[in-house]
């Protein structure tokens, strides 16, 4: 049995790193990331984590050193947030396409400009299309189970992708409350070392050039490869969640998290830490006699459509929030997403709803505006104006 | 569940003392919850905290804005408009201050209003201005929902003895300016 700990999100990120056993972390601080990198290397310095910490210059070469020893067969971890992320790209999009597995735990941030440090998901959501598998987390007992679960998701010979666990940055990065720690023996026992999986890419003994200059039928079949990779971990997901809960006892819902939709008519969609505040509005709307329902979606990459038509089957109404935007279509990325999931999207009323920018809350009373809404169009389906959800203004586009 | 916001500046130890509060509780078998929210990270700038206790598990992470009571870290703060807003009719401040009612601008609808000069113990112990185990001492005195043994005990497990005898003096001379028992 684990013991109940007292941790911020980010403490418990980097407590279920070290858990997982990785051989070498390479990471470069970055607010509000920071208290991942320093627990780590307070955790080897003290001895209670035997792993090399390789100091670096920038989240560049982060992701390089990290890539280095994946390629070498290791087991690796890093973590980042926005402009730190950004400078990482270049490195960031080559691990997913070597197909090398590792986690990196994302403390989601607002993109500068204006200058900010603050929360949002406009880090990790901008780049959702750099062939990596994202997560994205609402409690702090949910970050240290799937950055457990991200490992045996990312080595699982199926699968073979990179991962990133993500988790809004202050909402939950520096949010304390208890977390049950499980065990190393139970950590150990639900997931292999890598070298159970996977030989390594790079060997001193037989030498080779990695990545080479490539043709492009030959990438093109690289490319397809990644993709059916992507579907497969769509399966893979459900049962690690399955296994993990046989182990740990705790479930997550795999893709999806469904709450109180069984007999909703109107259906709330949430990423990550703001999912808190809508279950609480949905229960508060019930007490008035509205019939909401929340889906938190929980993997953005590979995005799990399939899932998403069928709870929302029968339903009349959703909104997607989301904690960052799409440039090109003026509503929230999510939104974006949600309809090129649904045949039937016509036949919903539906709105994309836009909040938590640069550290801005996301609060109960917004969700409840939410909800609100949709009680008032569900029985007029079509689509609705983005409604941003600021203190001061009723701003719909 | 009890919604708790606390104003201080960087460098009096809200962030600290709030997290405290929250190893005292789950030890307490309560749930707790405590979210920081920084402007710029420097000594002396305003910090808000966020610290929710309740006996059913916390799902929301959002900043609160009817609290149930709040702590005020740094008596220069109490003409800031941020800080009193909000509180819910009924409510209790505590604040760290020698000053009477009548200079700190509490509102009508607090039912409780408690200070502790913890100023003047931490710069007597300590020698400096580090107010935040003396305000949980006094906080101890004020709140019900944590134990105060639970708490003194965190304290000393997180700061040393010198910061459990800092609370206990919080805790004795805390005064009532308005409503609980004034005649402490």
């Amino acid at each position: 049995m684990g013991s109940i700990r007292v941790l911020t999100g980010n403490y418990a990120a980097a407590e279920a790193a070290a858990l997982c056993r990785p051989d070498l972390i390479s990471a470069y601080p970055i607010t509000p990331q920071s208290s991942v990198v320093e627990h780590l290397s307070e955790l080897v310095h003290n001895g209670e984590l035997d792993a090399e910490l390789v100091q670096v210059e920038s989240e560049h070469s982060a992701m390089s050193v990290v890539q280095g020893a994946a390629a070498g067969g290791a087991r690796t971890f890093t973590a980042t947030s926005a402009q730190g992320l950004a400078l990482m790209y270049e490195p960031y999009f080559r691990m997913s396409t070597l197909r090398l597995p590792m986690v990196m735990a994302i403390a989601t941030r607002e993109m500068t400009s204006p200058e900010t440090i603050w929360s949002g998901q406009q880090d990790a959501i901008s780049v959702r299309d750099a062939g990596w598998i994202q997560m994205f987390c609402d409690s702090n007992q949910e970050i240290v189970d799937m950055i457990i679960q991200g490992y045996m998701l990312s080595e699982h010979p199926q699968v073979c992708l990179p991962v990133n666990i993500c988790y809004d940055g202050f909402y939950s990065s520096h949010l304390t409350c208890g977390v049950d720690m499980p065990t190393q023996e139970e950590v150990d026992a639900f997931l292999p070392p890598r070298s159970a999986n996977h030989s390594a890419l790079l060997d001193p003994r037989s030498p080779l050039a990695l990545d080479p200059m490539t043709p492009g039928e030959l990438l093109m079949n690289y490319r397809r490869n990644h993709l059916a990779a992507m579907q497969r971990a769509l399966e893979v997901i459900e049962e690690t969640d399955r296994k993990f809960a046989a182990a740990f006892g705790r479930s997550y819902g795999g893709l999806i998290e469904e709450y109180r939709c069984d007999d909703a008519e109107l259906v709330l969609i949430t990423l990550g830490g703001m999912t808190g505040a809508g279950k609480d509005a949905v229960d508060e709307s019930r007490e008035r006699g509205i019939r909401a329902g929340l889906i938190k979606l929980r993997f953005y990459r590979p995005f799990p459509a399939a899932r998403l038509a069928s709870a929302l089957r029968g339903k009349r109404a959703f909104c997607v929030v989301d904690r960052s935007v799409c440039f090109g279509w003026n509503c929230g990325p999510m939104y974006v997403e949600l309809r090129s999931a649904l045949e039937n999207c016509g036949s919903y009323a539906r709105f994309s709803a836009i909040g938590g920018l640069g550290g801005a809350d996301i609060s109960v009373a917004d969700m409840a505006r939410v909800i609100d809404r949709l009680n008032d169009i569900k029985d007029r389906p079509g689509e609705y104006g983005t409604l941003w959800l600021m203190k001061d203004q009723e701003a719909e586009v | 569940m009890e919604e708790i916001r606390l104003h201080g500046r960087g460098g009096q130890g809200v962030v600290k003392a709030s997290q405290i509060v929250v190893a005292a509780a789950v030890k307490s078998g309560l749930h707790g919850q405590f979210i920081p929210f920084f402007g710029v990270e420097r000594k002396g700038s305003p910090v808000y905290g966020y610290l929710r206790l309740s006996h059913r598990e916390i799902r929301r992470k959002t900043q609160i804005y009817e609290p149930d009571m709040l702590i005020v870290m740094d008596d220069t703060l109490v003409t800031m408009p941020n800080t009193y807003a909000g509180l819910k009719p009924g409510g209790a401040v505590l604040i760290n201050t020698r000053r009477p009612l009548e200079e700190l601008n509490v509102p009508d609808c607090a039912s409780v209003v408690a200070a502790v000069d913890a100023t003047e113990i931490s710069e007597r112990r300590f020698g400096r201005n580090l107010p935040n185990t003396a305000v949980l001492g006094a906080f101890a005195h004020v709140a019900s929902l944590v134990d105060r043994d639970v708490l003194f005990g965190e304290i000393a497990a997180a700061f040393g003895e010198g910061n459990r005898l800092s609370a206990a003096e919080g805790y004795e001379t805390v005064r009532f300016l308005k409503g609980g028992n004034q005649d402490v």
